[in-house]
């Protein structure tokens, strides 16, 4: 296949699923023909309208969901089931109301191995791994505190510390900071930035803000409405390490614009436009 | 502010004296008769007079309550945790208990009373049967209800059902646990005195079953008041407890 195929950390061939037998023999794909390589500790963004199938490529890159159609290698191997080397976070930070925001950092490793066999042993250099993280996405302090006397970005922060407490490989986040204000969003942008700087584990981020998927990835691909496949790929040539300046340079705004252009081309994509040659 | 806060706190008592008093002042004024509605003065010399007797009663009352609560918690965790935990099950299950949990209690007791003959057996069994649903349905719905996010932030990892269930459904459904208890308490006296009244040689419920033969409506009404007294603190204990417990789930603006 494709030159790097050899070398991709995530390898997608061909790949197609419905969710069940029924779809499947309607012919009902959520995604279709997903082909994809990306790099080792290469920061990729999926952009697309609602219901494109974003979330489905999630499933199956973390082997929540197998394909039905296609092959998908991740770090080598085939993917058979769940990858331990992902952490996932969402839009609702989903924290555990009844723990305090170092035990919600904790969680995984109390159910992943090799964590979970040590977990009563070494509980301790565990609680101090959990509390450096949440230091450095900035709560300090609030590592005490439960998740109801947080603000909604700290507790999507601390979402983010869940999903790396354990070192994944690769971190997968569906709309993170959707439903943030545009302040606190760029503050998480700038740490996310800088934890996957200090770690280049791979990253998918889904997100609905072009902006967003500019400034933070590599490699920005854009979903066509369902059934999903990835229609454009843009890899994003602006130098690193990015300030929050450089989103207002014409650089940037060109990308944004050129993203845009496409997303627009992709709505006007409907059976009407599809009917004249 | 502060004075209206306490007012709020005081209210429930106040109403409470308010309503003793209008009803002694009606009865009084209307010069009702003690066999039809007796005043609360005259309920309270029966609780004088018939001390030793009210005390046995209750005291037999509270303790076959607790013994089919007992039940009830121990049934009504494992159904619970049962139907909550697996798809199954609960389908299996659930709309039979829902069947069940339709028939009225009041219809069983003679069919009990004939398996276990006159005394402490049919209070104890339709205690349990009248309070056992609520804390099954409150223990499942806690389990049942899991954000599809969480699950997959946790089945990523390889997580078990058994793994979600201990770490996430268990603490979630405490709440619920909790908070059905308080009903499900309430219940439990309810069916110890409809046992008590139709199978009964001891209870609150036989007593007021044989007073009310007898005409005697203060004694009746007595025992109305120990019964009510009993349940209400139980009530007040389990949400007190609740409380205590689990308090994450009382804070305002946590949301989920
Ligand atoms: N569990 C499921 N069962 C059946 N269909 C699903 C399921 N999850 C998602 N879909 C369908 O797959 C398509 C893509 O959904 P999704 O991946 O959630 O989109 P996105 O995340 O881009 O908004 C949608 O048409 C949706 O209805
Ligand atoms: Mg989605």
């Amino acid at each position: 296949m494709t030159a790097g195929a050899q070398t991709a950390f995530i390898d997608f061939q061909d790949v197609w699923l419905a969710y069940n037998d029924e779809l499947f023999a309607a012919g009902q794909f959520a995604v279709e023909a997903i082909d994809l390589q990306v790099q080792p500790g290469e920061f990729i963004a999926i952009v697309g309208p609602s219901g494109c199938g974003k979330s489905t490529f999630m499933k199956l890159a973390t082997g929540l969901r197998g394909p039905s159609r296609g092959r998908i290698r991740i770090d080598g191997q085939p993917v058979t089931g769940p990858l331990k080397i992902s952490g996932m976070a969402f839009q609702a930070p989903s924290l555990l109301p009844w723990r305090t925001t170092v035990d919600n950092v904790l969680l995984p490793l109390e159910i992943v191995e090799p964590y979970r066999s040590n977990f009563k042993r070494k509980r301790k250099e565990y609680e101090e791994r959990a509390r450096k993280l949440l230091q450095k996405v900035g709560l300090a302090g609030y590592e005490d505190k439960f998740p109801w006397q947080l603000s909604g970005g700290m507790q999507q922060r601390a979402s983010i510390c869940r999903a790396l407490i354990h070192e994944p490989k690769m971190l997968l986040l569906d709309e993170p900071f959707g439903a943030l204000d545009a302040f606190t969003r760029e503050e998480l942008w700038c740490i996310l930035r800088d934890l996957w700087t200090e770690q280049r584990f791979n990253v998918i981020l889904v997100t609905h803000d072009l902006r967003e998927s500019v400034f933070l990835a590599d490699t920005v691909y854009v979903m066509s409405k369902s059934p999903g496949r990835f229609v454009v790929k843009k890899q994003i040539e602006l130098p690193r390490p990015r300030e929050l300046e450089i989103t207002y340079t014409r650089e940037f705004t060109d990308i944004v614009l050129e993203l845009r252009g496409h997303i627009g081309a992709i709505r006007k994509t409907s059976p009407v436009v599809e009917a004249t040659p | 502010m502060n004075a209206s806060r306490h007012f709020e706190r005081w209210a429930p008592v106040l109403l409470a004296i308010a309503l003793v008093l209008l009803w002694q002042v009606g009865v009084t004024a209307f010069q009702v008769p003690d066999f039809i509605f007796p005043s609360p003065l005259q309920i309270a010399q029966q609780f004088n007079e018939f001390k030793g007797p009210l005390l046995a009663a209750a005291w037999a009352t509270f303790w076959v309550t607790m013994v089919g609560f007992g039940l009830a918690i121990a049934v009504g965790v494992m159904l619970g945790f049962l139907i909550g935990s697996s798809r199954v099950a609960y389908a299996a299950v659930y709309p039979l208990m829902v069947g069940f949990n339709a028939v009225p209690k009041a219809a069983i007791v003679p069919i009990l009373v004939v398996w276990f003959g006159i005394g402490i057996g049919p209070g104890i069994l339709t205690a349990f049967l009248i309070s056992f649903f609520p804390i099954m349905v409150n223990i499942a719905t806690g389990l049942a209800t899991l954000e599809p996010e969480l699950e997959d932030v946790l089945r990523v990892l390889g997580a078990r059902r058994w793994d979600v269930l201990v770490k996430v459904g268990l603490p979630r459904a405490m709440p619920y646990f909790y908070g059905s208890l308080k009903i499900a308490i309430t219940l439990a006296f309810v069916g110890t005195v409809l046992a008590e009244m139709t199978a009964g040689d001891s209870g609150i419920g036989n007593l007021i079953q044989t007073a009310g033969s007898q005409q005697r409506m203060p004694l009746a009404f007595a025992g109305l008041v120990a019964i009510s007294v009993m349940a209400m603190a139980m009530y007040e204990l389990f949400s007190w407890i609740e409380r205590h417990t689990t308090g994450w789930a009382h804070r305002g603006s946590q949301g989920h």
